[in-house]
């Protein structure tokens, strides 16, 4: 069948637990065929979770084509996702990029059997672990109330109380982004003093950014399962004090933003 | 069609998560975590995600906001080498250093009644501003796929 259908592979996981195949067996993968787990004939750890998918969707030229279009790339990138996520609940994963599809469930075995040492060793370190994202933003407007509703001062000519009024907006926006990176840093200490490892993700402001107001910061925190709730609740209570600021806090999230593994570099020199 | 495909793969795993659930999780945080994180191993279907146009998507969604924020001048951040891990930081420093140094040289070449460096062949160039204008060299391309 490996002419009608290619294999999907989600994720790394360490053990085949009766929590994890009976999770995964519930699942529904990206091209709505069930999700298993998959093992090497040679060793016992790691698994795959992997899932059939359509030949004639996904051999590259297809899927280079496909992921141009950005409602093909959410439906995709949304049952990815989906799968990591429901069985980030009862295991420990690796979250593999998006689009990682193989001929055949020999050559993930083979997949498996070639990087076992790198995934073991993975797993073992982010074992324990959520990621947690953490975003600030500045409202919207920046209150410029004050200067419109400032009753206007008769002497002032048109030209002056314009400028005047410019000013003042400059100076709320200036207290605002002072007041973001105050925040931001205490957010930051915050958050480390329960986090492992942190990374910064790209603030969002394209036209997928949805949130309201000005995204200003974007990190996501390797924390134990143990902090989970304490970072949550601290984090947010971070910007208490400040005004015009949102914190917002995501996940837990499988370890996306800390599954990387050292480059093998065996094509560099 | 992108419908009926969307249809096909539509099916969102069919429980829903009961680890508190981001699934309603907003696209943006998804992408930047599936196309831009996880681990890259070489699959049988070899395609390089940020070749490919996606990286006008992540330009929409995140490339154009670093200027934004250094505009703002908040990019404290990218100055913090325990947070940096990507090269841009290195590169946009070069960049600022770059364009620095270039207009010092101007400067310099203006006190000292030289030519702008640039186009010294053409005959009009020492009327030129000492930084011209960039010329568009390219246009803009069709969006793949339309029709």
């Amino acid at each position: 069948m490996s002419d009608t259908s290619l294999t999907y592979a989600y994720a790394v996981a360490r053990d085949r637990t009766p929590a994890l195949v009976a999770e995964a067996g519930a699942l529904t993968g990206v091209a709505g065929a069930p999700v298993h787990l998959l093992r090497s004939d040679r060793t016992t750890a790691p698994v795959a979770v992997v899932s059939p998918v359509p030949a004639e969707d996904f051999h590259e030229e297809a899927l280079r084509r496909h992921l141009e279009d950005l409602g093909w790339l959410e439906v995709l990138a949304r049952a990815h996702h989906g799968v990591i996520e429901a069985l980030t609940a009862c295991a420990t994963l690796l979250p593999l990029r998006l689009a990682t599809v193989y001929l055949d469930e020999d050559r993930v075995r083979a997949m498996l059997d070639h990087n076992q040492e790198l995934f073991l060793d993975a797993l073992a370190r982010l074992d324990g672990h959520v990621e947690l994202g953490v975003k600030l933003y500045i409202e919207a407007a920046p209150d410029t109330s004050a200067a419109t509703t400032a009753p206007p001062e008769p002497a002032l000519s048109p030209g002056r109380a314009y400028l005047r009024r410019r000013r003042s907006e400059q100076d709320a926006r200036d207290d605002a982004h002072r007041a973001a990176e105050q925040a931001a840093e205490r957010i930051a200490a915050v958050a480390r003093s329960h986090a492992v490892q942190w990374a910064r993700h790209r603030v969002q402001e394209g036209e997928l950014a949805t949130g309201p107001g000005q995204n200003v910061t974007n990190d996501a925190y390797l924390v134990p399962i143990a902090h989970a709730h304490a970072f949550r609740e601290e984090v947010l209570r971070a910007t208490d004090g400040f005004n015009g600021l949102r914190v917002e806090v995501t996940g837990p999230w499988a370890p996306y933003s800390f599954a990387t593994l050292p480059e093998p570099g065996a094509s560099t020199p | 069609m992108s419908d009926s495909l969307a249809n096909r793969l539509g099916s969102l795993p069919s429980r829903s998560a009961p680890y508190q659930p981001s699934s309603s999780a907003n696209l943006a945080d998804i992408l930047e975590r599936v196309l831009d994180k996880g681990i890259v191993i070489a699959g049988d279907i070899q395609i390089n995600l940020l070749d490919i146009e996606l990286l006008t998507i992540k330009l929409r969604l995140l490339i154009a906001s670093v200027d934004k924020a250094k505009e703002m001048g908040i990019d404290w951040w990218e100055h913090d080498p325990s947070l940096s891990s990507r090269a841009d930081r290195s590169t946009s420093h070069l960049e600022e250093e770059n364009r620095r140094l270039r207009e010092q040289i101007e400067t310099l070449r203006a006190e000292a009644a030289l030519p702008p460096a640039s186009a010294p062949e053409e005959s009009a160039a020492a009327r030129r501003p000492a930084r011209p204008a960039k010329r568009p060299t390219t246009r803009p391309r069709p969006s793949p796929g339309d029709t």
